[in-house]
């Protein structure tokens, strides 16, 4: 399962600290038309990292950050210190077995 | 005063904010409605092949081994008619400093952006390319915008492009991670008009041109090593750029007649915009949701004309499956010790049948790889495509289908291409273009652009207006 644990559960933030943002960039209704209706449905929606520059603040709250390349951006205080939790997945059974298989068939192949 | 941010408001400044943060006015390069110079706007930089050579070395990009997978080759022997499976080799491109071939053209567009003065770079790209970007901005000391799209609207996102965000932040770059959607041209355009950056886009012209050294690097490689040019080269396609600068490159070494042949995964059925969609697919670049509506229309793109035009350079065009693509990439790590990531092994996919056409003395060069880690291995992909209700099984990937069933094959034997008629693809490509010109009657000189332009002839194109016509028509009564 996810490795949970990487992630802190502290809610409030201090200036400084490495923060993401959200932001509604496009509500459904400012959306284009020729949106599939799944995707028409939803708000267009986007998150940015960078540092605190407010002085304190709470999940929830409208902040502002520094980027990495120095810009200033405000939006939605969503993770404080955000991980990155994408993995290598699970041993898969499918997988497992193809390199032994296919050098049976080289070992077969040099002996003919 | 303050701009006006609305999505038609934004999407009507388009020109201007596209002529201002590429420095082209691309008006220029216009002939007619239809058709425009190509090669006027390709060489607008006015960088030769040496130039682009010697900018690349600068920053360490290119000059990439040519690997022959001699293990492959036993295996594609094995299984072929006697006397048939040609040698397979592939061009190393991971050891480029962001770990694909897109650093080749980061690194001319990068270079072109600091020669014009601009402060920053921005790319809207969920791929390999963003990383390219950024690693070059960090060279040059430029700041880098990487806009991608990564979540469905429940913030699940796809392993592989959250790999992409980590590599891209790890260079440096402020990344937007965004939800499904057109849109991220629109925020694309935003972040340029308040940035004033250059953009540098997969579609500028020296994005494109800077693949070229890699067509020509391959095919001297193959004539000094082997002292004949290559006789098949296997391209990953999506948005059309790999395809056309390799084969320019290959045809500037003085390599006229080898078989360029595209390859892309077959996600046919599940719709690029969808929000839904979007986490059903297990491969995010160099598959059929790209790789044919480029074909069919180039300038469906970030920039008003796509110098990357594959349907010039194509020979041949197959699709294959998912299931195909991680079955060779574990053949790759477990017989050729190279583990690397799904762009490359979806021609390595394709290679294996198509080896099997060509005689034991003939070569066929895949020509790429890229580097592979956490979200990009076919473990993650298959956990997350299990997550996202995929069935995964053995079997014949025959029985595959995009977004509901991943099938690995149980035997080398069992891998296919399937073939997409480039000639269907051509007639779409005239329907597209004439339709973007309404009520205009294109002349000779027009004629002779779309036959170039879709690799055909003046009596192709003119056969199939006249019948695109006549079905008009016929229609209308």
């Amino acid at each position: 399962m996810e490795r949970t644990s990487l992630k802190q559960y502290t809610k409030s933030a201090r200036k400084g600290d490495f923060v993401q943002i959200h932001k509604v960039i496009l509500a459904p209704e400012e959306r284009p038309l020729d949106l599939p209706a799944a995707t028409k449905a939803v708000p267009y929606e986007g998150w940015i990292k960078g540092n605190l520059l407010d002085n304190k603040a709470e999940i929830g709250d409208t902040v502002r950050i520094e980027t990495f390349i120095g810009r200033e951006l405000s939006g939605t205080l969503v993770e404080i210190n955000p991980v990155y939790d994408h993995n290598f997945g699970k041993p898969r059974p499918e997988l497992l077995s193809i390199g032994k298989e296919a050098r049976i068939v080289l070992e077969k192949q040099k002996k003919a | 005063m303050k701009i006006d941010t609305s999505y038609s408001s934004v999407m009507s400044r388009k020109n201007e904010i596209l002529k201002a943060s590429t420095g082209i006015d691309y008006q220029q390069f216009e002939i007619s409605p239809l058709a425009f110079d190509y090669e006027g706007l390709m060489n607008s930089g006015g960088y030769s092949l040496s130039d682009v050579q010697k900018i690349q070395l600068q920053t360490g990009v290119g000059n990439t081994p040519l690997v022959e997978l001699k293990n492959v080759t036993e295996l594609v022997r094995s299984i072929s008619a006697p006397g048939k499976g040609a040698r397979i080799f592939v061009k190393d491109e991971q050891t480029c400093p962001s770990g694909s071939f897109k650093d080749r053209r980061a690194s001319l567009s990068v270079y072109h952006a600091v020669r014009l003065g601009y402060k920053g770079v921005v790319a809207a790209t969920s791929g390999n390319y963003g990383a390219a970007v950024a690693s070059q901005a960090a060279k040059y000391g430029l700041k880098a915008i990487i806009l991608q799209e990564v979540y469905d609207s429940r913030k699940v996102g796809q392993p592989e492009i959250l790999e992409k965000t980590r590599a891209c932040e790890a260079y440096g770059a402020e990344v937007w991670q965004l939800t499904v959607g057109p849109e991220l041209f629109y925020a694309m355009l935003l972040v340029l008009e308040e940035t004033g950056f250059f953009s540098a886009s997969l579609y500028v012209p020296t994005g494109v041109l800077g693949i070229e050294t890699l067509g020509y690097e391959l095919a001297q490689q193959v004539k000094e090593q082997e002292g004949r040019f290559p006789d098949v080269v296997v391209v990953a396609h999506a948005g059309g750029g790999n395809v056309t600068g390799t084969a320019r490159g290959l045809q500037k070494a003085g390599s006229h007649n080898i078989v360029v042949v595209g390859a892309s995964v077959d996600l046919r059925g599940l719709h690029m915009a969808s929000d839904y969609d979007f986490n059903r697919k297990s491969f995010t670049t160099a598959h059929s949701g790209f790789g044919i509506p480029f074909l069919t229309w180039p300038d469906r793109t970030d920039v008003p004309r796509n110098p990357a035009r594959a349907l010039r350079y194509l020979t041949r065009y197959v699709l294959v499956s998912q299931g195909e693509v991680f079955y060779v990439t574990e053949l790759l790590a477990k017989l050729e010790g190279m583990e690397r990531g799904p762009a490359g092994n979806t021609s390595l996919a394709a290679a294996v049948p198509l080896a099997q056409e060509l005689d034991r003395e003939q070569i066929l060069v895949i020509q790429e790889t890229e580097y592979t880690a956490a979200g990009k291995l076919p473990s993650s992909q298959l956990t997350f495509a299990e997550e996202n209700g995929v069935e995964v099984r053995r079997g014949n990937p025959r029985e595959n289908i995009p977004g509901k069933v991943i099938v690995i094959p149980e035997q080398v034997e069992q891998m296919q291409v399937e073939e997409v008629s480039l000639a269907k693809i051509r007639e779409s490509y005239l329907k597209n273009a004439i339709e973007t010109v309404k009520g205009y009657k294109p002349t000779n000189k027009d004629i002779l652009f779309l036959a170039e332009d879709s690799r055909s002839s003046v009596e192709f194109v003119q056969k199939t207006l006249n019948s695109l016509a006549a079905a008009k028509t016929e229609a209308q009564t």
